[in-house]
Order: structure tokens, then C-alpha cells, then sequence
């Protein structure tokens, strides 16, 4: 029998995902000494600035996560294997811990770039929308189902959350122009466009290191789902016994 | 007429039907028996459409049942455990819902004589909240008929029916079969499968263990070799 | 078609008819929307002029939970006695329960706002309308109704999978539904405040022409997975 002898033997962890960790362990170490000690001080905003690698690394991340769900919602809805549900549901997951990141640099960024803790700007808004759409995925994701079905019904709600952000992003957009015609701190915008090139290195670096984080992360997610699935099917397979 | 290609369904982590082979003859009165958990009420549910096989296919009339396969699902008439019904609309207006869904033509002729072949003609217009589970349960298989099917499914239809329900939902069984209407049967009563079915499947753990012939056998020798069958091997 | 829009049609007659016999959705929403605005008159001082601006947002917070309400209602009662197992069953198009809840969601929320709307403008002393600006108005509401609606169909259907579906629709069309509030809170703004800017009134009345396509064609598309069993 195949399928018993797919039960005997755990999961392992695959050879990638080992090579993985070991690269990104100390890219994380590179990152932080470029961010923290490399790095000038940004004149105007003094270290508060630092912040910002930090914030559009997890603000790529989280918008990434969410196009990984979105792809492989998709996927899972044309072919059905457990697999493509399994990616998106940790990369939504993950997405959630990123969007976090971006919602609470934001403000700490805001205060000292423009003094206010939050502003109505559409990034944020945006990222905001996202957050929430994350949490109903998460929450649909959560539900006492069957994998078939809540892999279809999330994978739905992922597809049409996808299609969700962009018409978000356009309409906070024309919202806060008519809201405050003067469109206040291109910040963000403005230090990506005139970067010191020492800056503009451990920028690019940070968010490849991030990306890194997000895909080790990522494997870890679906090894553990896949541990899980074999418990499942092991007790399963023992509960069969017991009753026959 | 059906014919099921060895089905495999996983639920959750479970699989309920492991490799389902079976064939069913146009005109043919089936019952399916077995166990609990044995996969009875699933397999119906895929031969409904209800439910897709995780392998494997199932062919109505020689075609695959997919989505979209109107005419397919135009002769499958279903009663599932539920009714299907509206509780606060009367029968005629429960009938009439349907007979729209289905294209009945000329529905209100039809619908006035199932309602009293199935003896609710003294309940026509009461909002079937009211009624009792033998009258939901005879209008539910007035609701299966509607559409005059060539396939009738039926998931344990005498389960919860007084006498006289019994006997007019037998009565609608064997009037179907004489028309040459395919009936399979999901049930556990044993008295009813020999009154109306001429072959009996005996289904265990998502396979089929035992197909025979009924003619000629009483009860008494159906529940000795059930239990030979379903319980001791 | 004979198997799309006949079969939207019969069951949006269903519903319809079933609601003209219980009268419960349409009651317990108008019930409901007018709780909102009582409420709305305690938090809102109405006699001072400047709660004016508050007007168009008040319109569209009455028609989200109102709508909500609604929208619970649509599929838990089609989930009592399976009766989504007979549509998946019969010879229809998946989409066509999708059309036909959307149409009767969409007559019942539009019902509700003919009667509530009114009813805010007259408990706040709202006079300034013209009847260029109640012509635009109606178009407004039209357009954000028929993109909330939609988008709530689809996100009621997929919520009555679960048992507390009335707490999960809430979060699930919230967040979705962004774009066309903004939109429709916007364009009502200018309509009723300061209708000299009605090109960008226009042109949040695109966004959301768009937003009522985009979402209503997915809807329709997507609803098989949804229904599924």
C-alpha cells in the first residue's frame, strides 16, 4: 500500500529550504549593521528615518503576500490540489505579520515626518483595506469546514479581494485629492527618487532581505501544514482501526 | 443508465467512497443498504450532481454528469434528507416554485394531481410550516416528481413515515417503476425494499460488497444475508 | 438564456413573493433604518445648520446596515432545509442564483431607501433640494446600491457556509465594499452640498459604474464555486 507507507515517514524539510535559512540568517545580520551603523543619518528627520527600510521592505512584502494568494487562489480553483491552497493560505498569513509591520511604522514615521500620527494617505488607507482584507481571509480561513470547501470559499474571497486593492488604492486616491488639495509630503516618494547611493544600497539591500525572510518563512509555513495534514491523516487512519 | 466508474470521494481527511463500481439498467428499481458511514448517501449525492467524485466518473445515459448539463439534470429527479420545501408557502406554491425551475409545461394540471395522488389535496393551500413529517415527507416526493424524471433518487424516504405514508410513497414507487423509471433507493427499510425493488446492493466501507437479485426472497432472508454480508465478514 | 435569466427571474419572484407574504426583511430593515436616524438625531444636534454636511454620510450608513440586515437574511433562510442542494441540483446555471438574490436584495434595499431617505431629509431639515440635484441623487443611489448589493450577494452567499454567518458577513463586505462607499458618499456630497463641482461628481459616478461591472460580472462568474456542495 503506497498510502501507508506515505504515513510512516514524516515529512522532511526539503534541501532548499535548509540553503535558504542559511543564506538569509546572516543577510538578516548584513541588513541590520547596513540600516543601523552603515548608513548615514538622514539630515531632516534624523534616525526616525531608519525606519523607513523597515517599512516599504514589510509594505513589498505585504503586497506580495497578497498577489501569492491571489495566484494561487486561482490555481486552487482551476486544478483543486491541496497544494496551491496550502501556499495561499500561509502566504496570507504571513502577509497579516507584514501588513502589521507597515501599520505601525507608518504612524511613527507620519509623526516625525508630518506630525500627525496617521494621515488619510492613499498607501495607507490602501494598506489598510488590505489589512482588513487579510483578517476576512484569515477569518473564512479559520472556519470549521472541510479543506475542499474552505479551500474554494477562501480562495474565492482571495480572487476578489485581489481584484479589490487596486480599485481601492485609485479611489482613497481621488478621495484624499478632493479631501485636501494640497497633497501634503510626497516623503516617501521623494527620499526613493534622491537617495544617497550609501542609502539607496541598504535600502535595495533591506528589502531583498526581507524578501528572503518572507519565502523562508514561507517554506517553514507549508512544511508545518504538511505535518499537520499527516497528523490528520494519521489519526484518521487510527480512528478507522479503532471503530472496525 | 448510471454507471459509476470506480469513484473515489475524500471528505475532509476522510475517504468515504474508496472505488465505486456499479451499473444500473434503465427500467431497474435498486436499493442500496449498508451500514452507517458506508458511503450510501454520498455516492447518491454524486449521482445527483450534488456532490463532485475526487476520481473516477459517473455517466448518466452514457454521458459524463458535469456542471452545466441541463438535460442530464432535466431527468434526475432527487430527494435528499431535507425536503427542499418552503415552510411558510402551501404545496401549490411550493410545486409551482419548482415547476418553473424545471420548465414544466402546463404545471397547474400536474402539480393538482400529484398533490392528491400523494392525498394533500384537503392541505392545498396551508403553508406546509404546519404539517406534519409524513405530509413534508409525501409532498417532498410530489416535489421529486414534478418534472416526470427518467432517474428517481431517493435518500431514506420511509425513514419517519407512519403506515399510510409508507404505503402511498410505495404506491408512487411502483406506480414510476411500471412507467420504466429507474429508482434507487438509499434506505435501512429492509420491509420496503422487498415490497418495491428488484435488485438490492449491499455497500461497506465506500465499496460495493454484495449485488443481488431479490425475486422471489422474502425479508427474513434478506436480514440473514445483510447480516452475513455487512456485519460478520 | 432559458437557463440564466428564467430561472434568476423565477427566484427572484420567490423571494419577492415570499416577502409581500411574511413582510419580515423589508419591515425589520425599514424598523431598523429609522432606529439609525432617531439615533442619529440624538448624536447629531438637527438644528444646528452645520450637521447639514452630515447628511450624505448619514444616507449611505443607513443603507450599509440596513443592507447588511437584509443580506444576512437572504441565504440562512435558503440554507434550512437545503433548499441551495435543489438549486445545484436542478437544470440552472449557477449564476442565475446569483441574478435572481441580487434582484431581490436590490428591490428590497431600494424599497427601503425610498422610504428612509425621505424621512432623514424631513427630521433634519433638509430643504435644499432642486430638482436637478434629486435627479442626480436617484442616479447616485442607484449606481452605489446596485455595487454594494452585489458585491454583498456574492459575500452573503459564500458567509451562510458557516454557523455565526451573521458576524462573519459584516467583515467580509466591509473592507470590499471600500471603493463604492467612498465613491457614492463623494458624488452624494456634491450632489446635495455644492453642485457646482459636478464633473468630479461624474466622475466618481464612473468609478463606481466600473466597481458595479467589475464586481458584478466576478459574482456571476465565481458564484458556481461558492454554490458548490
Amino acid at each position: 500500500m503506497q498510502q501507508d507507507k506515505g504515513l510512516t515517514n514524516l515529512p522532511e524539510p526539503s534541501l532548499l529550504h535548509r540553503v535558504m535559512v542559511m543564506i538569509t540568517i546572516p543577510a538578516v545580520v548584513v541588513a541590520l549593521y547596513l540600516v543601523f551603523i552603515w548608513s548615514p543619518v538622514e539630515r531632516q528627520m534624523g534616525v526616525v528615518q531608519k525606519i523607513f527600510y523597515f517599512h516599504v521592505g514589510s509594505a513589498w512584502n505585504a503586497f506580495l503576500a497578497f498577489g501569492v494568494v491571489a495566484v494561487f487562489s486561482i490555481l486552487f480553483l482551476i486544478t483543486r490540489k491541496r497544494i496551491y491552497d496550502m501556499i495561499a493560505g500561509v502566504s496570507a498569513e504571513i502577509g497579516v505579520v507584514f501588513t502589521a509591520i507597515v501599520l505601525t511604522t507608518g504612524p511613527i514615521w507620519g509623526r516625525s515626518a508630518w506630525n500627525v500620527w496617521w494621515n488619510w494617505e492613499p498607501r495607507l488607507t490602501t494598506t489598510v483595506i488590505l489589512f482588513f482584507i487579510y483578517i476576512a481571509y484569515i477569518t473564512v480561513r479559520s472556519l470549521d469546514m472541510e479543506w475542499q470547501k474552505k479551500g474554494r470559499l477562501s480562495a474565492v474571497l482571495g480572487v476578489i479581494g485581489a481584484i479589490n486593492v487596486p480599485i481601492v488604492y485609485m479611489s482613497v486616491r481621488w478621495w484624499e485629492s478632493t479631501l485636501h488639495p494640497v497633497v501634503m509630503g510626497e516623503g516617501v516618494e521623494e527620499s526613493g527618487g534622491g537617495m544617497e547611493p550609501s542609502m539607496l544600497f541598504t535600502f535595495i539591500f533591506t528589502v531583498l532581505t526581507m524578501t528572503l525572510v518572507y519565502t523562508v518563512l514561507m517554506q517553514k509555513g507549508i512544511y508545518i501544514e504538511k505535518l499537520r495534514i499527516h497528523v490528520a491523516k494519521l489519526k484518521a487512519k487510527q480512528q478507522e482501526k479503532m471503530i472496525s | 443508465m448510471i454507471q459509476s466508474n470506480n469513484i473515489i470521494k475524500t471528505i475532509g481527511e476522510k475517504m468515504i467512497l474508496r472505488g465505486m463500481n456499479l451499473e444500473i439498467a434503465s427500467g431497474e428499481t435498486v436499493a442500496i443498504i449498508g451500514p452507517n458511514g458506508a458511503g450510501k448517501s454520498t455516492w447518491l449525492k454524486i449521482t445527483a450532481g450534488l456532490l463532485k467524485p475526487t476520481e473516477g466518473s459517473l455517466l448518466i445515459d452514457e454521458e459524463p454528469l458535469k456542471k452545466d448539463k441541463y438535460e442530464l439534470q432535466q431527468i434526475i429527479g432527487y430527494l435528499g434528507h431535507q425536503s427542499f420545501l418552503y415552510e411558510h408557502f402551501s404545496p401549490v406554491e411550493n410545486l409551482r416554485f419548482f415547476a418553473k425551475l424545471y420548465h414544466v409545461k402546463k404545471p397547474d394540471k400536474r402539480i393538482d394531481d400529484l398533490i392528491e395522488e400523494v392525498g394533500l389535496t384537503f392541505f392545498k393551500y396551508e403553508p406546509v410550516r404546519s404539517f406534519s413529517r409524513g405530509m413534508i415527507q409525501r409532498l417532498a416526493i410530489a416535489r421529486a416528481i414534478l418534472h416526470d424524471p427518467k432517474i428517481l433518487l431517493l435518500d431514506e424516504p420511509h425513514t419517519g413515515l407512519d403506515q399510510q405514508a409508507v404505503d402511498i410513497l410505495n404506491k408512487v414507487i411502483l406506480r414510476l417503476k411500471k412507467k420504466g423509471v429507474t429508482v434507487v433507493l438509499v434506505t435501512h427499510d429492509f420491509p420496503q425494499v422487498i415490497k418495491t425493488c428488484d435488485r438490492v446492493i449491499i455497500l461497506k466501507n465506500g465499496r460495493v460488497k454484495d449485488d443481488i437479485p431479490l425475486e422471489g426472497q422474502d425479508v427474513n432472508w434478506l436480514y440473514t444475508h445483510y447480516e452475513r454480508q455487512a456485519i460478520h465478514s | 438564456m432559458k437557463n440564466l435569466l428564467l430561472p434568476a427571474l423565477v427566484i427572484a419572484g420567490k423571494d419577492l413573493y415570499s416577502e409581500w407574504k411574511t413582510r419580515q426583511i423589508v419591515t425589520t430593515m425599514l424598523i431598523f433604518s429609522s432606529l439609525i436616524i432617531v439615533t442619529f438625531s440624538f448624536a447629531f444636534d438637527p438644528s444646528n445648520q452645520s450637521v447639514r454636511v452630515l447628511i450624505p454620510g448619514m444616507i449611505w450608513i443607513i443603507t450599509i446596515f440596513a443592507a447588511i440586515l437584509g443580506l444576512n437574511r437572504s441565504f440562512t433562510t435558503e440554507q434550512s432545509n437545503d433548499h441551495i442542494h435543489a438549486f445545484v441540483v436542478a437544470p440552472i446555471d449557477a449564476s442565475s442564483v446569483f441574478l435572481g438574490k441580487f434582484i431581490a436584495n436590490f428591490i428590497f434595499v431600494l424599497i427601503v431607501q425610498i422610504i428612509a431617505i425621505p424621512l432623514l431629509f424631513l427630521l433634519f431639515d433638509f430643504r435644499v433640494l432642486t430638482i436637478e440635484s434629486i435627479f442626480y441623487l436617484v442616479g447616485i443611489i442607484f449606481l452605489g446600491t446596485f455595487g454594494f448589493v452585489s458585491v454583498g450577494t456574492f459575500l452573503a452567499a459564500l458567509s451562510s457556509n458557516s454557523k455565526s454567518s451573521e458576524m462573519l458577513l459584516p467583515i467580509l463586505l466591509l473592507p470590499l465594499a471600500t471603493p463604492v462607499v467612498i465613491a457614492a458618499v463623494q458624488a452624494t456630497r456634491i450632489v446635495l452640498i455644492d453642485l457646482e463641482k459636478l464633473s468630479s461628481a461624474m466622475s466618481w459616478m464612473q468609478l463606481m459604474i466600473a466597481y458595479d461591472l467589475i464586481f458584478f460580472v466576478a459574482g456571476l462568474l465565481l458564484f458556481e464555486y461558492v454554490l458548490e456542495v
